[in-house]
C-alpha cells in the first residue's frame, strides 16, 4: 500500500509542484471553459484569458516564491 | 489525422530537449548504482524499467483512439500546463538564483551516499536495493519521457515525430553515458528545462484553447507566439526575481 501511495505521490508530482500554481491554471481553464460556452461566437475571448491567465499565474507563482 | 509540417519540428525538438533532460537523471542514478553496486544490479534494474514502460505503453497506448479528438487535446492541453509551467517556475527560480541549480555531480554524489549508507546497514540486500533503485529511476523518468511524447504527438497524428526525437534523446545519453561512465554534469538542464518549459507552456496553451474550441489565429503557427509571449514574460520574471548571488551561477 505504500509503494502504490508513494508511485502515486510520484506520479502527482510530475504535474504539481506549487499547488497554487496548479490550482490557478485549473481556474484559468474552467473560466476559458465558461467563456467559450457563453460566447461561443467570438472564441478568441476565451483565448485570450487562457493565455494571459497562464502567464499570469506563473508570474504571481514566481513572485511568491521570490517573497518566501 | 495528419501532422502539419509546420509542427513537426517544434514537436521533434521539444520531445528531444525533454527527454534529454529526464534520460539525464535516469542515467545519474543508474551509474551511481552501477558504481556502488557494479553493473549487473544497475543494467537488471534498468532493463526491468525499461519493459514496465514497454508493458504500460503497450497497454494503454491503444486506448488514445478510443478518446474523442476534442477530449483528448482537453486533458493532453491541461496536463502540458501542469507540466510544462512547473518546469518553466523551478527554471525561472533556478535561473534568478531564489532555488540553487540542479547539479548531476551533486545528485551523484547523494545517491552514491545513500547506497551506501543502505549497504552499511545491510549489506546482503544491497544488489535488490540497487536493482529497485534503478527500476524506479527508469520507470519514472522513462513515464515523464511517454507523457512527453503523448502529449506532444497526440493532438495532431504526431505521436512518430514525437516518438523519433524522445528515442534519439534516450540513446544519445544512454551512449555517453557508457562511453563517458560518469554523470553528465556539464548538460546546461536549467537552460534545457527553460526551453522545454516554454514550447511545453505554449502546445498545452494551443491543445486546452483548442479542446475548448477556440480557433486561434494562425492555426498551429500560434503556438510560436505563444512561445515567443512565454519567453518574454519569464525573461522578464527571471530579471525581477534576481537574486544578486544569481550573477555567480548564471
Amino acid at each position: 500500500m505504500t509503494v502504490l501511495t508513494n508511485a502515486l505521490r510520484e506520479l502527482a508530482g510530475l504535474f504539481v509542484d506549487d499547488g497554487a500554481l496548479a490550482l490557478m491554471i485549473i481556474a484559468v481553464v474552467v473560466l476559458t471553459g465558461v467563456v467559450a460556452t457563453l460566447l461561443p461566437e467570438v472564441p478568441l475571448v476565451a483565448g485570450g484569458i487562457l493565455l494571459l491567465g497562464c502567464l499570469t499565474a506563473l508570474l504571481s507563482s514566481v513572485a511568491r516564491a521570490n517573497r518566501r | 489525422m495528419t501532422g502539419s509540417l509546420a509542427l513537426i519540428w517544434p514537436v521533434v525538438t521539444a520531445a528531444f530537449l525533454a527527454s534529454l533532460v529526464e534520460a539525464v537523471e535516469a542515467l545519474t542514478i543508474v551509474l551511481a548504482v552501477a558504481t556502488v553496486r557494479g553493473l549487473r544490479p544497475a543494467g537488471l534494474g534498468a532493463i526491468a524499467g525499461l519493459g514496465a514502460l514497454a508493458l504500460i505503453v503497450v497497454a494503454l497506448g491503444p486506448l488514445l483512439d478510443r478518446v474523442p479528438l476534442h477530449l483528448l487535446q482537453l486533458v493532453i492541453g491541461v496536463l502540458l500546463l501542469l507540466f510544462g509551467m512547473r518546469w518553466l517556475r523551478k527554471a525561472i527560480l533556478r535561473s534568478a538564483g531564489v532555488i540553487p541549480l540542479h547539479d548531476e555531480a551533486t545528485a551523484f554524489a547523494a545517491e552514491t551516499a545513500e547506497l551506501r549508507e543502505q549497504a552499511r546497514r545491510n549489506e546482503a540486500r544491497l544488489d535488490w536495493i540497487g536493482g529497485v533503485t534503478t527500476f524506479k529511476a527508469v520507470l519514472l523518468e522513462g513515464l515523464e519521457v511517454v507523457f512527453i511524447v503523448i502529449a506532444l504527438g497526440s493532438g495532431r497524428g504526431m505521436l512518430v515525430p514525437a516518438s523519433v526525437g524522445a528515442v534519439a534523446a534516450c540513446l544519445l545519453v544512454a551512449a555517453v553515458g557508457l562511453i563517458v561512465h560518469r554523470p553528465l554534469a556539464r548538460v546546461p538542464e536549467n537552460t534545457l528545462k527553460f526551453a522545454v518549459g516554454i514550447m511545453l507552456s505554449a502546445f498545452g496553451v494551443f491543445w486546452t484553447g483548442e479542446g475548448l474550441g477556440v480557433d486561434w489565429p494562425g492555426a498551429d503557427l500560434a503556438i510560436v507566439g505563444f512561445a515567443a509571449m512565454f519567453l518574454a514574460v519569464s525573461g522578464a520574471a527571471v530579471v525581477l526575481a534576481r537574486h544578486p548571488k544569481a550573477e555567480a551561477v548564471s
